[in-house]
């Protein structure tokens, strides 16, 4: 079955990011990033037949997450739902099933729905609220007694041992943070928008857990984030213009990623790219899964952009940044953004290719590609999207 | 020191070995029955031949450091003394890993390759852990 621009994206939903408190949790802000994609569509509740979730962080103790959205919403006769989860990978993961179902004549109308509530305000008899770290810093057993707590720990293991087996610097991680710097610098959504950061910044900034500084790490963020998918056919007469889904595929490597150092990407992009007929020439921009900016280095790196442990000399050369040869990030990614696990990449890739980037629209727009990573390089999704069938 | 110590870790009945290995000064690690491929931490299955039986074997405590990590936030009260304190993770001569502290090393000097031994902490009457120290 070949599904080349069998489906397009047809909605987009964004709640607001960042320390928003406009939700007890994390499922209201879902039903307003789907209710947000619908309008931007121009489709009503009653349209939808398919509803997939991605749950984050803090509605993980909720196996049937898209059960309870179906019913919080009100939605009626579905023919599609799961609650999906391969960490930050899912998002484009639950389009390509979203696709599948539509293009197998399944499902016609699915949104898939990223949503989460980590950050707490300021609650009477403490003097701030809970952040980040209350969320994923957990630790057990004998990590917890060695002080080896939270995802940014094990990310910094990876990390190091690239520095030392590639050579690669603090310098090169931190040219991919002021490249989505610059980036967020021209995108008024951001959350660093009126913040503008150098490499001395960078380094001046206070380490999380070496070899990340606190400028390596992504904007934990309170939000919801919707896209729908629908046939190609569909998507042509609604509200605005189809983002078709060129190609599609998943990469999961396995093993020890301290020992392999790669990410799924070069197991998802032969496929991916086969479907969309295009090659890495053919690609305007990427928009790359950053939960760290080690990540992004590794994930160019296996795409191809430059060979494998050249990652550092290649975003130093400043060919990802505004008016580099490829534009990586391009509204300040999750760095300088938001964070919404895979759904930061997707969405970022839907404005750039309607054309609705203002200040920071990349020129040449015709064909984005979107990666989505989960876990330590666990999981891996890629998805090229398009402009054109 | 500080008033609120580490957490202790529990000694689990699958990990009733490990602990007393580390009570006697041995470093023990899982050893699949079906393969013989090494394992830390415990787990039910063998991932090269998905074996369910096992058995723990004490290991030379030798290594070498394959990387590590620099803590700069408290994510416990009882580290809240110690930061910026390091996590290693050693590469055992017998080839699996174990991730552990290095001691007597301050954590800007660590570099990756550092030839290390085992040492043993001893937490309380009952709990012994594994840490390291460089080996010449």
């Amino acid at each position: 079955m070949d599904l080349r621009a069998k489906c397009a994206i047809a909605g987009l939903g964004q709640t607001r990011m960042g320390k928003n408190f406009d939700h007890p949790g994390p499922a209201g802000f879902a039903a307003e990033a789907v209710n947000l994609a619908l309008d931007d569509a121009g489709l009503e509740r009653s349209d939808l037949d398919g509803l997939l979730v991605n749950p984050g962080i803090t509605w993980f103790n909720n196996p049937m997450a898209s059960y309870s959205l179906q019913q919080a919403m009100g939605l009626r006769n579905l023919r599609l739902t799961a609650t999906m989860n391969l960490g930050g990978a899912t998002a484009a993961a639950m389009i390509m099933h979203a696709s599948q179902s539509i293009a197998a004549g399944m499902a016609d109308c699915v949104a898939c729905v990223f949503a989460d509530a980590p950050l707490r305000p300021p609650s009477p008899g403490k003097s701030k609220g809970e952040g980040s770290a209350a969320a994923y810093g957990f630790a057990q057993g004998l990590n917890a007694h060695y002080g080896l707590f939270g995802v940014n720990a094990q990310y910094a293991f990876v990390a190091k041992r690239h520095m030392y087996r590639y050579g690669t610097t603090s310098d090169h991680l931190g040219a991919i943070a002021v490249a989505e710097r610059a980036w967020a610098n021209s995108n008024p959504d951001a959350q660093f928008f009126d913040t503008p950061m150098s490499l001395a910044d960078y380094h001046a900034s206070r380490w999380v857990v070496e070899p990340f500084h606190l400028y390596d790490c992504c904007l934990v963020s309170n939000g919801g984030l919707a896209v729908i998918v629908t046939s190609a056919e569909r998507a042509k007469n609604l509200k605005r213009p189809p983002v078709y889904i060129l190609g599609m595929a998943q990469g999961h490597p396995g093993g020890d990623p301290m020992e392999t150092l790669v990410s799924g990407a070069p197991i998802a992009k032969d496929t991916a790219f086969k479907m969309a007929g295009v090659t890495l020439n053919d690609v305007d921009f990427c928009e790359i899964y950053d939960c760290y900016t080690f990540t992004v280095l590794v994930t160019l790196e296996d795409y191809g952009f430059c060979k494998k442990g050249e990652g550092g000399p290649f975003v130093a050369s400043g060919a990802i940044g505004p008016g580099g040869s490829i534009p990586v990030n391009t509204g300040g990614g999750q760095l300088s953004s938001f964070y919404m696990w895979g759904m930061t990449p997707v969405s970022e890739a839907i404005v750039q290719i309607r054309g609705d980037g203002g200040r920071r629209q990349v020129p040449k727009h015709e064909v984005g590609l979107v990666s989505g990573n989960g876990g330590i390089l666990a999981t891996h999704s890629t998805l090229v999207l398009g402009s054109h069938p | 020191m500080s008033s609120i110590s580490k957490p202790i870790p529990a000694i689990t009945p699958d990990l009733r070995e490990f602990f007393d290995g580390a009570q006697a000064g041995r470093l023990m690690v899982q050893k699949c029955a079906g393969c013989g491929m090494l394992r830390f931490p415990a787990y039910e299955l063998c991932s090269k031949c998905n074996s369910t039986k096992s058995s723990w074997v004490p290991v030379s405590g030798r290594g070498e450091v394959f990387s590590f990590n620099i803590m700069h936030q408290v994510y416990h009260p009882g580290f809240a003394t110690e930061v910026p304190y390091a996590v290693v993770v050693v590469e055992l001569e017998e080839g699996c890993k174990f991730v552990s502290n290095l001691i007597g090393v301050k954590p800007h000097e660590i570099k990756c390759g550092m030839p290390v031994e085992v040492t043993f902490e001893k937490l309380s009457d009952e709990v012994s852990i594994p840490k390291f120290r460089l080996r010449s």
